[in-house]
């Protein structure tokens, strides 16, 4: 059996790897946009402007679909701790496992729960209760993220426990475990990962329209709130992004090596890497491109500030830096980008050009999914980089495997990523489906068409599909 | 107040909560091919559309509690357990996107109701076959599982796997009788009866099965003066069933539901007596299993804040959408 399970280890890995990047882009859109509906329908009542009505009633039938597609790969995760990663439950399910059964208790339900009342129509309920059922939903999406980012952030800044004979952690401070140092960093940036994502997709469907009709209310409305809120809030994830780095550089220094490619320490203070190939093997940057001391001066605030490089650490305890280094450009040029598309925005406005530069439109519309990839590439920096531990220097990867022969992990991970391309391939057709038509007046409910899905304060009565299209 | 208990009783409400709330949705899908007609399926899936997502929330809750609570039951468990659990998951995804794909397509229409059919007979196979593995027992070596993959597949775990569809399908067609009328309703009295025959022969098949698979087994159940208390189950369980045919006879609409419920509480009940108080049968006790105090509390102070109102507004859901679904509801 030992021969073999370092490839059992890698394929958990990799199964583990492409479930969770599949799922994080679910929530990740569902956080903003159960927020952006919220925002929509407060205008709504605030204002009686029929046009932020409108907009709900489009942007609700696809949080419909997403929210579904993020409900059942959420159930694969649930499992696959105990199914992949056997005896990581076991040492580390008495500290995560109560901060994920709360992310059910306090989440989980709530979302499924007013979910029918939002999905349900301001028609047949008053609007007051409908909008606390909106409130109820985006509030669920924010307890989720903050228990699961409570768990990820113990995991890579872990504190508050101590072990037992058996070798578990055991809590022993419960405020210390949820704000481990890395907690709030990680909290913010995430939920502001989400509300960028969603902006730039809401400017995509935006500009998708308005390049068709640039006289079409809904799409105008909606491409300028993108735009405000990549304005407003793409300079904050710098700042929030930076501040991370540091907290990183302070209590997980070794992932930051990666992420700068510093295989070499530099006394002097360090460059900052623009491009270079990592060769993990020679354990050096090759062909690098880099802008002398300017990564301490980032990293440090001191032009001059010495950096340690992987070369102060023992090389089994090296995350595998290509995939670090990489990932991390990835998401910061497009987190530049979309701060450069915020500022493109903001001139044209100020010109009275919002709405009829084509080249702005395409843009817009190219970069829709930008955020989805930034996020997915974040996701990997900040995992990757954690190896070779799944509890930050206390317990190994290698060590946190279930005792599952290889043949089953391969035949899993195939069956995983077949239905999950078929699957959510199909979700995400019908979602660009539903962005294809263009928001109208007197938008429909999505009650004819669709059944009442969740179980909410007051479900409507079941309905026949009256006309599919929408 | 020893708070194991308090938790292993907490997980068995979410277990039984699950299976009788997901066992009548996903044995209405499994009742699909028995209904050819557009306007059927429509009223059928519509008659679970607004809480199959609660539902399987106890789904969640009992996994994430059984890893909380009793991180090494689950961790010596699962991967007993890795292909049924995986083929579950599966299932469930496919029926899960099948509520809201058949509604948006008429070309694939077809594809997404089979998606639904299929994935919920695979789903409730594998939990059937899940307890099976369970309860004939699982290898381990220290705190680890140390079995093959393919120790969950015996004959003992696919009779309780085909025992868990058919009983979540008779779960579903009382569910029906409750939630339609007509020829619909006709159709689902007469699913109700014949699932009704089979769910109790295969409680029979699996009590008996079950009673020899392991001698500890046996001993709980006759044992005196154990047997005096032990008997009452399967007592109940025969007046349980003749309530059931008599209730169908009669045509009644909420009694057969409600007495189809019982039959899965008393078989729970069974099963408690059967392993209680041992989470891997024979080797690893609930308090072996258990986590550190400090974990226990901490859940237990959320589990009691939350439950309550989680149960509150699922059960004034479920009071709100009481009564028939009218098929004409959405024509007009």
């Amino acid at each position: 059996m030992s021969s073999f399970f370092p490839d059992a280890l890698l394929l958990a890995r990799f199964q583990f790897a492409f479930t969770v990047a599949f799922h994080i882009i679910f929530p990740a859109f569902s956080i903003g946009v159960a927020s952006y509906l919220a925002v929509l329908e407060g205008l709504w009542l605030l204002t009686k402007r029929q046009v932020y009505m409108d907009l709900f009633k489009y942007w609700v039938k696809i949080f419909a679909i997403a929210f579904g597609m993020g409900v059942v790969s959420g159930l694969v995760m649930s499992y696959q701790f105990g199914t992949n990663w056997s005896v990581f439950s076991d040492k580390a399910g008495p500290v995560v496992g109560p901060l994920m059964a709360y992310e059910v208790l306090s989440a989980f339900f709530l979302e499924a729960g007013f979910l029918g009342v939002m999905l349900f129509g301001t028609t047949k309920v008053g609007p007051r209760l409908h909008y606390v059922a909106t409130l109820a939903v985006a509030i669920g999406t924010f307890f989720s993220a903050f228990w699961i980012l409570a768990v990820n952030s113990w995991m890579q800044t872990p504190q508050g426990f101590s072990i037992n004979e058996v070798g578990q952690f055991v809590p022993e401070s419960w405020l210390a475990i949820i704000f481990t140092p890395s907690f709030p960093y990680r909290l913010v940036h995430m939920l502001i990962a989400a509300y960028l994502t969603t902006a730039l997709v809401v400017g995509a469907v935006g500009a998708w329209h308005l390049l068709r009709d640039h006289d079409n209310v809904g799409a105008r409305t909606m491409f300028s709130m993108a735009m405000w809120m990549l304005v407003i809030v793409g300079p904050i994830q710098v700042l929030a992004g930076d501040a991370h780095g540091l907290n990183t550089l302070e209590h997980q220094p070794v992932k930051i090596m990666a992420m700068e490619g510093h295989y070499e320490s530099h006394p002097d203070g360090a460059p900052l890497y623009l491009f270079g190939l990592p060769d993990q093997q020679a354990g050096e940057l090759k062909y690098a491109l880099g802008i002398p001391h300017l990564g301490s001066l980032i990293l440090k605030h001191d032009l001059n500030a010495p950096m340690e490089g992987l070369d102060t650490v023992p090389r089994e305890l090296w995350p595998p830096v290509p995939v670090v280094f990489w990932s991390f450009r990835v998401m910061v040029g497009l987190g530049f980008l979309m701060v450069g598309l915020g500022a493109w925005a903001l001139l044209s406005r100020l010109f009275g050009k919002l709405y009829s530069q084509p080249l702005l439109l395409r843009t817009a519309l190219l970069m829709g999914p930008a955020g989805f990839i930034a996020v997915v590439a974040g996701w990997i920096t900040t995992e990757v980089g954690r190896q070779p531990y799944t509890v930050y220097g206390h317990l190994l990867t290698a060590d946190s495997a279930s005792p599952v022969a290889a043949p089953a992990l391969a035949a899993s991970l195939i069956a995983f990523v077949l239905i999950y391309f078929a699957v959510f391939a199909a979700g995400t057709f019908y979602m660009l489906r539903l962005m294809g038509h263009a928001p109208q007046t007197d938008e429909p409910e999505p009650s004819p068409a669709v059944p009442k899905r969740a179980a909410g304060l007051m479900p409507g009565p079941a309905e026949g599909p009256s006309n599919l299209s929408r | 107040m020893d708070l194991t208990i308090v938790w292993i009783g907490l997980i068995g409400i979410a277990i039984l909560a699950y299976v009788i709330l997901d066992g009548f949705d996903l044995g209405l899908a499994i009742l699909f091919p028995f209904f050819r007609k557009r306007q059927d399926r429509d009223v059928m899936m519509n008659s679970v559309a607004p809480v199959w997502d609660g539902n399987e929330t106890w789904l969640i809750l009992g996994g994430g509690a059984l890893f909380a609570a009793f991180p090494l039951a689950y961790a010596i468990l699962m991967p007993a357990v890795y292909a049924p659990v995986t083929a579950m998951l599966l299932g469930l995804i496919f029926r899960g996107v099948a509520f809201e794909y058949r509604w948006r397509t008429e070309r694939l229409r077809v594809f997404w109701e089979t998606a639904f059919t299929g994935g919920s007979f695979v789903a409730a196979l594998a939990q059937g076959i899940t307890l099976g593995a369970i309860l004939q027992g699982v290898d381990i070596d220290g705190r680890e599982y140390s079995g093959g993959w393919w120790d969950w597949l015996t004959p003992f775990s696919l009779l309780t796997g085909l025992s868990v569809v058919v009983g979540y399908s008779l779960l579903g067609a009382c569910w029906l009788i409750m939630k339609t009328r007509g020829n619909l309703q006709d159709k689902a009295f007469r699913l109700a009866r014949g699932y009704g025959i089979g769910m109790l022969l295969c409680i029979f098949a699996v009590s008996l099965a079950t009673v020899f698979l392991e001698e500890s087994y046996y001993h709980r159940w006759f044992d005196f003066p154990a047997i005096l208390l032990t008997s009452q189950i399967p007592l109940l369980t025969a007046i349980a069933a003749f309530a059931l045919f008599w209730a169908l006879r009669k045509r009644r609409d909420y009694a057969p539901f409600l007495i189809a419920l019982a039959l899965f509480g008393l078989t729970f009940a069974g099963l408690m007596v059967s392993i209680f108080p041992y989470m891997v049968p024979n080797r690893i006790t609930i308090w072996d299993a258990a986590a550190p105090h400090s974990s226990q509390v901490f859940m237990l102070v959320g589990a009691a804040v939350l439950l309550p109102i989680i149960i509150a507004y699922t059960t004034y859901s479920y009071w709100v959408f009481r009564g028939k679904v009218d098929p004409d509801a959405g024509y007009h």
